[in-house]
Parts: structure tokens; sequence; C-alpha cells
């Protein structure tokens, strides 16, 4: 299959839409990607034709909605590449996903153990680490970036001990798009931390590309499904059988158990120890159906037209006077973060929106990597596979309308 | 501070039929809000929004309050002074008569600047809208 933009664009029925009367440019998309007819369609036939709960009914529906389910999982595992279907958990999300896993760690941290995390995370997979820092009395150290948005990998190392018990890094930043070269970051922990285990947190790095854990040779990887054109409200965290095996439980109820008595409770297997209750079933089949639908795409002309989006920005912005790019280091993707001079972030939000363009503007929930840029936040346009060399133009059209308005 | 009335801001929006004039007139509006020295921009007086920061100093003389409102942000400064406008210099009575969704809808503010989206405003209202409660 070949990659052809207006068949692509095509199955997306939102980007057809007007906003305040102009053709929408949605360059949102790391906050949230659009959907394909698809996912849709997914989502609409599992409720119309198997909803039902699953593992549990005696009864033809409940049976179908668990093979639809369980083959969800499947897909997942699949596309991650995991060893085992057993490693892929469902969540709500790349929060949660990480939540299960700082969650377990506090319990597992002493005194004098370390957490690494970098100057790159976003709150989820920071305030996470601090927190399980502070609960067990750990020390948490974070990696610093070089000032174009790379991680110093030399510091990162030198920051690795034999007193480092976790790792979480970004796969890629969401306010600046840094790629972290994760595969080589995990091999330098287990050189100088044997012990510790890595999270690498997916949520901006699953739509890019290929994404496989054993080559990573990571412990954990979490991502969501509405950043990878699925449904919100799910997601998955892929954790090594061995380490999961006895992952500290974090929610208990129905599904997890192996037996309950009045007064105790043995767990299951995974996954379904650290699947408690009714999971987001039509989510899991819609993430499913996302993950197909983006898979059967020709991977090499989707990220080489990504490149181009970026490429195409940072040249206009090069060209446009007043225009100050936050993050450029060489490997980076799917973001464009800058600032106009002397013009806030947010004023330049407004005036694009109301040309039909829509950006985030702000911190990004990303506060600590603001401050270290010395920036109060940055107008950010996120390119996903569907926006096109136009729609970037449309952006610099947009911002010489901002820059005139707010000079 | 010579803000025009709330009915003279109507009539002026009104009158603009571009949404490029009436973003000017905002912003125009902004800028005639007086300055707030950083000193002043005390953390427990900001109002914090996702995408922007905004201040509120309250002061009250008898029945009166008096604000002073700060934004870096240009657009939402403009929106403050349409706060402003309504509320400043108004007795707590006033202030609680007024109908300010009346007066958003009225300039066709909830379509064009979608004040829901974290920028402070909503926050700013509603903590105006509060201090003239207990006032009463």
């Amino acid at each position: 299959m070949s990659f052809d933009i207006a068949a692509i664009r095509a199955q997306f029925p939102i980007l057809s839409r007007q906003v305040h009367g102009k053709p929408l440019v949605y360059l949102d998309n790391a906050a949230t990607t659009q959907k394909p007819q698809a996912v849709i369609d997914a989502l609409v036939r599992f409720y119309s034709e198997c909803n039902s709960n699953v593992h549990r009914g005696a009864h033809y529906l409940s049976d179908e909605a668990t093979r639809r389910y369980e083959h969800a999982r499947d897909v997942v595992a699949n596309f991650l590449n995991a060893n085992r279907r057993e490693e892929v958990i469902w969540t709500s999300g790349t929060t949660e996903g990480i939540n299960i896993v700082a969650k377990g760690m506090a319990e597992r941290l002493q005194a004098n153990d370390e957490v690494l995390v970098t100057e790159l995370e976003h709150h989820a997979n920071l305030v996470t680490w601090q927190q399980a820092c502070k609960k067990a009395g750990a020390t948490l150290k974070v990696a610093p970036i070089l000032n174009n948005g790379a991680l110093d990998q030399a510091a990162f190392a030198a920051l690795l001990s034999s007193q480092t018990a976790f790792v979480a890094m970004p796969h890629v930043s969401n306010a600046l798009g840094t790629v972290n070269p994760v595969q080589a970051l995990t091999r330098t922990v287990r050189e100088k931390s044997p012990r510790a285990l890595v999270l690498v947190d997916g949520a901006q790095g699953v739509a890019h590309g290929d994404v496989n854990v054993q080559s990573i040779d990571c412990d954990f990887y979490a991502f969501s499904g509405h950043k990878l054109f699925g449904p919100t409200g799910v997601g998955a965290l892929w954790g090594r059988y061995s380490v999961l095996e006895d992952w500290p439980v974090w929610l208990t109820g129905g599904e997890m158990i192996a037996s309950v008595s009045y007064q105790d409770a043995t767990w299951g297997a995974l996954p379904n120890r650290l699947e408690a209750g009714t999971p987001n079933i039509a989510g899991a089949v819609g993430m499913a159906a996302a993950i197909e639908w983006f898979s059967a795409l020709p991977l090499v002309e989707v990220k080489q037209h990504e490149a181009q989006l970026i490429e195409r920005a940072v040249a206009l912005g090069e060209e446009f006077d007043g225009l100050t790019l936050v993050g450029n280091a060489p490997e980076k993707i799917g973001v464009y973060s800058f600032n106009l001079n002397g013009i806030h972030p947010a004023d330049v939000g407004f005036i694009l929106d109301r040309q039909g363009i829509a950006i985030r503007t702000g911190d990004h929930c990303a506060q600590p990597l603001m401050k270290r840029l010395g920036v109060p936040g940055t107008a950010r346009a996120s390119f996903s596979i569907y926006n096109t060399i136009d729609e970037v133009e449309q952006l610099f059209i947009g911002l010489r309308k901002a820059k005139e308005m707010l000079s | 501070m010579n803000l025009p009335s709330v009915q003279e801001i109507i009539d002026d929006i009104e009158f603009l039929d571009d949404w490029e004039s009436r973003y000017q007139y905002i912003i125009d509006l902004g800028k005639q809000l007086p300055e707030m020295p950083e000193a002043d921009r005390l953390p427990e007086l900001k109002v914090k929004g996702c995408q922007s920061d905004v201040w509120l100093i309250t002061q009250t003389e008898g029945d009166t309050l008096h604000f002073r409102v700060y934004s870096d942000a240009m657009i939402v400064k403009g929106l403050l002074a349409l706060v402003m406008a309504a509320y400043n210099h108004k007795t707590a009575a006033e202030i609680t008569a007024f109908d300010i969704e009346g007066f958003f809808q009225a300039i066709d503010l909830e379509k064009h600047l979608s004040p829901t989206r974290g920028n402070g405003l909503k926050a700013i209202v509603a903590k105006i809208q509060t201090t003239a409660a207990h006032a009463l």
C-alpha cells in the first residue's frame, strides 16, 4: 500500500469540518489524535452487535465480547512485539499505566535507592516518581537536557549507579518532540545499574512508528489509545512477564482474584491480577482497531511524511522574523514548539484558533521543563500522519496574522 | 481608569463586523487597564490557568469593591477589561445582581473567545462573585 495523503484524510470524518467558518487545521495531535472511520465503526459495531461483559457470562454474547476483547490484547502484544500476551495490561491510559508501576515501586524502594528521570518529563512521568520516592524515602535524580532539548546522555550515564533502582524516561518529549535513544539509554542502564528496572513512557512514542519492547529491552512501556487514533479512556501497560508476575496489586476487586473468603483473598494470574473490575471493553476493541488501521500503513513512507512536515515547519520558522524555536534536538518528531518574541503564547493560540488552526499553548503539563528552558510556556503545533504541507503553510500564514494583530 | 460602560461595549462590538476588529477592540480595552507592578503580583493572588496566569487584587471601601487585575497575555487582559467594566467600583449588591453571562452572550464572547479555556477568566468571575456575596 502506498502512502496517499488524500485517501488517508478521507478516512477521518472530523477533518472535513469547519471551525469559525474556516476549514479545520488540526495541529494538536500530541494532545490527542483524530479517529479514522475504522475505529468509529469498531466502537459502533461492538455496542450494536455484541455488547456484554467479558470473562463471566454463561451466554453467547459474553463469549463473543470476550473473544473480541482478548483479540485486542493480542493485537497490542503483536504491535509492541511482546513475548507473551499476558504482558499486556489494559489501563485507562499512560498515566494509569505509570501509576501502576510507581505505586508498586513505592512499596519496594529502600531509603538508599535512587530513581532517575529526565528533565524532559511531563507531569505523568514525574509527579508519580517524585511521590513514590517521598513515600519510600528514596531519592529522585533528574538527568539534564542540553540547551537544544536533547537529553545529555553523558550526564544521564553519570547519574546511574548501583543505587539506581528505577529509571523512567519518555520515548518522545510531548513539549519539544525530542526522540530519546531509548534502546541505547536502556543498554547504559543495564551496564551501570544492573538491578534497575526501566520504564519508557510511550505516550508520544507509539503514534510515530515501530515500537519493539524486546529491542528496547525495557521492563515497562506505557501508552494511551487516544494518541494512537484510538478512543479516549483506554491504554496499555506492557511489562516484562518475570517482573509483572509478582507486581504489587494496585486495585482489588472482581476479576483479579483466584479465591476469596470473607477474611482473605488470593490473586489470580496475569494479566487479570492487575485488572480489577469490568474493563473498558469497547475501548480495548476500538484501540485494537486503531492499531490494525495504523499498522496497515506503509511505515517508511509515514515516517518520511512526518519528517517532511517538521522540516517544512522548521524552514518556514527560520524565515519568520521574531520566531524562536523551542527545542531543536537532532532527533525530533511530531512537535514544533515555538514562541513569537514578545507575544504571549496564549494570544498566539487565540488568533490561530479564530483562523481554524488548532494548536496547544501553555506549559504542556511540563512545568519544570518550561522553567529549565526559561520560558513561561510555548505555542506547540503537533503533527500527525494526516497533516499536509499545505496545513503547515497555513500555520505560518496564521502566525503572520497573529504577529500583525499582537505587536 | 476610564473603561467604557457595559452598554457602550455592547454597542461598540455590535458595530464591528469582523472577528479581527472585535479582537482588536478587546485588545485595546486591555491596554487601558492600569499596569500592575511585578511586586504586587503575589503568588497567593494568582489565579492559575493552564495557558496564562492572571492576578486579582481586591480592595473594599464601604459598600464598594475595587479590583486590580493583570495578565501578561494581551487578549486575556482584554477579557479582564470586560470583567472590570462590569464589576469594578461597584457595590456588592450591584455585582451579585449583574448578569455577566448575559453580557458575554450579548457580545458573542462565548462563541468568539471561548472563555472556558483555561485562561482564568471564569475563575476571576467566580472569585469576584464570591467576594461580593460575602460582602453583602
